[in-house]
């Protein structure tokens, strides 16, 4: 058991370890190519290198202003080259990083968390609740250990008539009691922490839909995405685990305190980020509030956690963070516009915004700037490669279609 | 000083009962299998029942683990004509029956109807039941009840064939969800299986408060029947709730009500409000019989009374009544504000002290004891450590904040299978090997006994302790497919279950071969240990016991 903690802090002191930083590989030589030419799905090799095919709307979007920093601070992105044929895609579409914000086969504890929630609730478990229900299990397994050696009956023929001890009837009510009373602080004060979100900087609605999630950006236009599952073959192909990785990931900047909007359009759904220690119920006619903050780029996983038909198992959750900067391009790519600039045109409005990350990232806030809202690519809006179908009615028509186009990123 | 126990010696008149009941009158096999007003026979047939019923919930599990063993759809397309959407929604109608029959038609039957209806008149040193009528349609209810369920998985559910909404039936995915015919089948087959629970219920209250042999007083009780006695009180209480909520289901899917439809003014949640009202005393339903039969084990395998006697009845008695508000922490994910999801982490954490004081008091009825280990002791051993196992992973789920990150994970199922899996299935057959003698007249094998019992704790162990791990890296509950960073645990949980399932085998082996070839059984084969009533008669009993009351003092 203690090996069995130590390998879960362990876990989680190397999830909270600045991992490499693996976006926005934007790719540098970024050719203006013709806009979204459907591409045929060809079984590019995940093997590294710059060699992936891009399609056009990344291409595109390279060819908006203002990249270059972005390009100089992804560094540390060939560290992970399997990863490689995703990050040549477009507008950096940010790598999976396989130690954090995903399951792995060689892990038995958390995952890795990456909020402050996450953290302290973390700690809570590993620190506090798991010692002392493994003390308690172990404990109750000596006991009776000893009891069934001591007192078998060939040691013990005759049995004792003992059947009352008053003494050891209150220590065993009232230690229970002093424990309980024990983690119910940590507990309780986990509760309002978690109840007690920092001033919001962004605003994210999410919708749960039988079966994929929609994603409204109140703050930034009221822009949808819609995210479904990415077929197997091709979340192979980009490099991201199967029944994990969707089309279109929903992207929150890095630092900010995003207040999440959660509601269904059908059934009840659930949305949950394990790394993010984030888990809320979609349900029709409710809007329900959480919020999750993380300093960490990096994309994580999630799936819907709530028993909502045929296909509960297959609409997955992938929220990816990234520099200030490159979000506002992403919002940008979404035909959104950031708040306090509503045309989009200077570069100031991450200077203005309240997020202060003090990252490397961060360093570089006016660099947001830019990219003027693409009108999206023309073309075709019906090649998700998914298998679940949009429901027309509830997508809007012009955000489909740049939901769509976005998908076709990166399918190469 | 409370003194439990009774023996032959305590009784005035019970000579010649086996000279007696020769003259004793039958009925023929359809009156007495068909119309029993017996209570002894009414508990086989509950046994049959939910064995039977046993046979399905675990081939069910059988599926579903061969699904789960690697990752992607390997069996349940095969089984659709390679329809996707029909293979997923067949997933979750082998979820939901699993869960429904398992509870419903295995656990409380057995516990309850089987084990209650045999041995609580019994050990109160009553004839039968107050009303034996009463218990005959309770029985039958349930038949019909269980048919009702089995027929929902051939007619259309929505996606495909039978309800697929999990045991819960939450809405708006059991009303506008869910079309076709399954779900309502579903509702009325937990309606018919509830009737029948309320009718035990009121039956049992009524036995166990005015039937008492003379001398048997309330502290005096066995505390299989004290168990018996709060289990019929939740019964009562929680079933009713149930039955409302899914009534409301049914207008809801049927006559065009809003209860649950936000579109209406309706609430969803109010369903789950409702439902766990009813669900979380549930759970203690299934469990507090077999605290009882788990007590009269150790006791009965220490050779020594029950240590802290009273200390045991009131803590079934204190869980009973806190298990009553405590529902909402099933739902810490649905919306909940800071200081209901407080209280409710406070109050489901205080359940673990009663629960404490069992546990302990158990090992303090061992300590000092004259231990032996034959099968139904080994079940009960096995059963007080399991039990605890998932009780402290109840502690941890009991933690709102904590519960956020593991709600509806396989941490989650993992926490429910051992408090059920191996704890209540392991005080049933702790009950059926310690009763096997008394009912059917024959002993056991011992040695098919104990392969049964170490195939099954292996098994069980190995099939639910990974799933820890799963959830804590995030699995989801209730999927057929899972990415593939949880095949490991999956596999081994698969394989786990092979070896349950050889334990199965040896369960009925030993049926069959004690059936068959065991030797006769006497009135005590557990020596001086087994001191309540049902020991002083012959084995089987005589079809009428006591008809000269028993004086116990």
């Amino acid at each position: 058991m203690k090996t069995f903690l130590s390998l879960i802090a362990a876990a989680a002191a190397f999830g909270m370890a600045p991992a490499a930083l693996a976006q926005q590989a934007a790719v540098p030589e970024a050719p203006a190519a013709a806009p979204a030419k459907p591409q045929p799905v060809v079984a590019a090799p995940t093997a590294p290198g710059s060699t992936a095919p891009r399609d056009a709307i990344s291409a595109s979007s390279q060819a908006s202003p203002a990249q270059p920093e972005e390009v100089s601070g992804a560094d540390t992105a060939d560290k992970a080259p399997s990863n490689a044929s995703v990050l040549s895609s477009s507008l950096a579409r940010t790598a999976p990083d396989a130690t954090v914000g995903q399951p792995r086969e060689d892990r038995i504890g958390f995952q890795p968390q990456v909020t402050p929630i996450g953290q302290e609730a973390a700690w809570f478990h590993n620190a506090i609740l798991m010692p002392l229900i493994t003390i308690v299990s172990v404990f109750v397994l000596l006991l009776m250990l000893y009891v069934i050696i001591r007192f078998r009956r060939s040691a013990n023929p005759t049995p004792s008539r003992t059947t009352h001890n008053t003494l050891l009837e209150v220590a065993w009510t009232l230690v229970p009691v002093l424990i309980l009373v024990a983690i119910a602080v940590p507990s309780i004060r986990l509760l309002a922490h978690q109840y007690s979100p920092p001033k919001a900087d962004l605003t994210i609605k999410v919708t749960g839909n039988q079966w994929y999630w929609t994603y409204n950006y109140p703050d930034h236009g009221d822009f949808e995405v819609i995210a479904n599952m990415l077929s197997e073959d091709e979340a192979k192909r980009r490099g991201e685990p199967r029944l994990l990785a969707v089309d279109e990931r929903v992207v929150v900047p890095v630092g900010a305190t995003v207040k999440v909007i959660v509601t269904s359009a059908d059934v009840i759904h659930s949305w949950g980020v394990p790394a993010f220690w984030v888990k809320m119920d979609a349900v029709p006619g409710r809007l329900n509030e959480t919020w999750f903050k993380t300093d960490r780029p990096g994309v994580y996983y999630g799936q819907c956690f709530e028993l909502c038909g045929a296909r509960h198992a297959y609409m997955p959750i992938a929220v990816e963070v990234v520099p200030q900067a490159q979000f506002a391009a992403w919002v940008a790519s979404k035909g959104g516009t950031m708040p306090g600039s509503p045309q989009m045109k200077s570069g100031d409005e991450t200077a203005t915004s309240p997020i202060t990350n003090p990252g490397a990232a961060a360093a570089k806030p006016a660099v947001g700037t830019g990219p003027t809202p693409t009108g999206g690519a023309s073309g075709a809006t019906e090649t998700t490669p998914t298998p679940t179908n949009i429901t027309p009615g509830t997508a809007k028509p012009a955000v489909s279609t740049q939901g769509a186009a976005e998908s076709r990123r990166g399918s190469n | 000083m409370t003194d439990t126990t009774a023996n032959a010696a305590h009784f005035q008149a019970d000579h010649g009962h086996a000279a007696h009941h020769d003259a004793d009158h039958k009925p023929g096999f359809f009156a007495r299998w068909f119309m029993s007003t017996n209570h002894k026979d009414i508990g086989t047939l509950y046994l049959i029942f939910a064995i039977v019923a046993g046979i399905i919930g675990g081939t069910i599990s059988g599926i579903m683990r061969a699904e789960l063993a690697s990752p992607g759809m390997d069996i349940l397309p095969g089984l659709n004509g390679g329809d996707m959407d029909a293979a997923n929604h067949m997933w979750n109608v082998l979820i939901t029956a699993h869960g429904l029959i398992m509870v419903f038609f295995m656990v409380m039957p057995a516990m309850i109807g089987g084990f209650g209806n045999w041995f609580v008149p019994i050990m109160i040193g009553a004839p039968d039941m107050a009303f034996p009528r009463m218990n005959n349609i309770s029985f039958w209810l349930i038949v019909p009840a269980f048919l009702l369920l089995l027929g929902s998985a051939f007619v259309p559910g929505g996606t495909g064939n039978g309800a697929g909404t999990g045991w819960t039936v939450y809405a708006p995915l059991s009303t506008s969800g869910s079309s076709g015919p399954a779900v309502d089948m579903a509702i009325f087959s937990l309606h018919l299986a509830g009737a029948s629970s309320i009718l035990g219920a009121i039956n049992f209250i009524t036995t166990i408060f005015n039937m008492r042999a003379p001398g048997m007083t309330l502290h005096k009780m066995p505390l299989f029947v004290w168990s018996v006695l709060v289990t019929a009180f939740l019964l009562l209480l929680s079933l009713p709730v149930l039955a409302g909520a899914i009534t409301m289901l049914l207008t809801d899917r049927n006559f065009g009500t809003h209860f649950f439809d936000a579109s209406g003014g309706g609430d969803p949640i109010l369903y789950q409000h409702l439902f766990w009202f009813f669900g979380h005393p549930e759970v203690y339903i299934m469990i507090l019989p077999g605290f009882g039969i788990v007590s009269q084990v150790v006791a009965t395998f220490s050779r020594k009374p029950v240590f802290g006697y009273l200390g045991m009845a009131y803590a079934m008695v204190a869980i009973g009544v806190i298990g009553f508000v405590v529902w909402a922490h099933h739902m810490f994910t649905v919306g909940m504000d800071v200081n209901t999801k407080m209280y409710f982490t406070a109050a489901t954490m205080v359940i673990a002290v009663p629960t404490g004081i069992k546990i302990f008091s158990w090992i303090a009825t061992m300590w000092g004891g004259s231990l032996s280990f034959q099968t139904p002791m080994m079940w009960a051993l096995g059963f007080i450590f399991m039990f605890t196992v998932g009780g402290v992973t109840g502690v941890v789920l009991a933690n709102g904040g904590i519960d956020n990150n593991v709600h509806d994970t396989y941490y989650v199922v993992a926490h429910f299978h051992y408090v059920l899996s191996l704890g209540a299935v392991f005080s049933l057959f702790a009950g059926w090997y310690y009763w096997f003698p008394k009912m059917f007249g024959r002993m056991y094998s011992e040695v098919l006994g104990q392969l049964h019992f170490w195939l099954f704790f292996i098994g069980v162990n190995i099939v639910f302790f990974p799933m820890h791990f799963l959830g804590m890296q995030g699995m989801q509950r209730r999927v057929p497919d899972y990415a593939d960073a949880y095949s490991y645990w999956n596999h081994i949980a698969s394989l786990g279950f092979y070896i349950l399932a050889a334990g199965m085998v040896f369960f009925f082996l030993s049926i069959i071969w004690a059936l068959v070839a065991g030797r006769k059984a006497a009135g005590n084969p557990w020596g001086e240990g087994a001191t309540t009533l049902e020991w002083t008669l012959s084995s089987p009993p005589p079809f009428h016991q006591f008809e000269t009351l028993p004086k116990v003092d």
